[in-house]
């Protein structure tokens, strides 16, 4: 059986319950053909990323439908094209892992949308971590280094005073001797 | 003073090398790319919203011909746009 999706975004102006029957009519009408409603996504009111007929927002509906045999998405989209409250709409074939994604992100397992930003985000982070780790790693070779020199320098300073006191008391000594 | 270890770093020998390029979609086994993400779809856009080459994006030519398949629908449902300046 072949799986279909049909989004729709609905005029805002409307108010909430227009905007409501107006989903449910076209999910009613594809009852009445038969279908076999899925599932209905609501998917709120979004930002247009272009206006369409001078508006700037919508009200976008997924519904997601099995039909039964006959024909049933001309007629549905030929009543879409015919509503005026029907801003735009498109009509999809769902392929196998279509419907698995679907299937996933309405059960929550990770909607696999999350899972790819979770990915993703993990990689960045990881990536991050590298990074920050290099850096590290880099600065503690750098403070090392730098530990060292202020260390070396030290070291011969504290030789030097140590020789002077040596040649004073080896002076003493031979003061002493000839005594 | 510039010791031995300094001056070897005054050129940096990792410049040269290419990072290895990679299909996500193969490698994380993604199969279904949603055209209504436009979050996700943003990755393979460029400022002015179009769709990014393969050399670019590192990915398959299976899951390229599905990512711009998916920008487009997303185009047409003004989740992406078809022009613009300074997307991201």
């Amino acid at each position: 059986m072949n799986q279909y999706e049909v989004t729709i975004i609905v005029d805002p102006v409307l108010s909430g319950e227009e905007i409501k029957a107006t989903a449910q009519t076209y999910v009613d009408h594809l009852k009445n053909e038969g279908c076999t409603i899925v599932h209905v996504d609501e998917m709120g009111l979004r930002q247009l990323a272009y206006p369409i007929n001078r508006r700037t927002s919508g009200v976008y509906f997924c519904i997601e439908f099995q039909p039964n045999g006959a024909d049933v998405i001309p007629g549905a989209e030929l009543a879409l094209r015919r509503d005026e409250r029907i801003i735009r709409f498109l009509t999809v074939k769902l392929d196998k892992y279509g419907v698995k994604y679907n299937d996933d992100k309405r059960n929550g397992l990770i909607g696999t949308v999350k899972k790819k930003k979770k990915k993703e985000d993990s990689r960045d982070n990881r990536r991050r971590d590298n990074r920050r780790s290099d850096n590290r790693s880099r600065d503690n070779k750098r403070d090392d280094r730098r530990k060292d020199e202020p260390a070396k320098k030290e070291a011969p300073a504290k030789k030097e005073p140590a020789k002077e006191p040596a040649k004073p008391a080896k002076a003493a000594a031979k003061k002493e001797e000839e005594e | 003073m510039a010791n031995r270890d300094d001056i070897k770093f005054l050129s940096n020998p990792k410049i040269g090398q290419k990072r290895q390029k990679y299909c996500r979609f193969r490698k994380y086994g993604i199969k279904y790319i949603d055209y209504k993400d436009p979050d996700f779809l943003m990755q393979f856009v460029n400022e002015q919203g179009k769709i990014l080459p393969r050399r670019i994006t590192g990915n398959s030519l299976k899951y390229q011909r599905k990512v711009a398949t998916a920008v487009k629908r997303a185009r047409h449902l003004a989740m992406l746009p078809y022009v613009t300046d300074l997307l991201k």
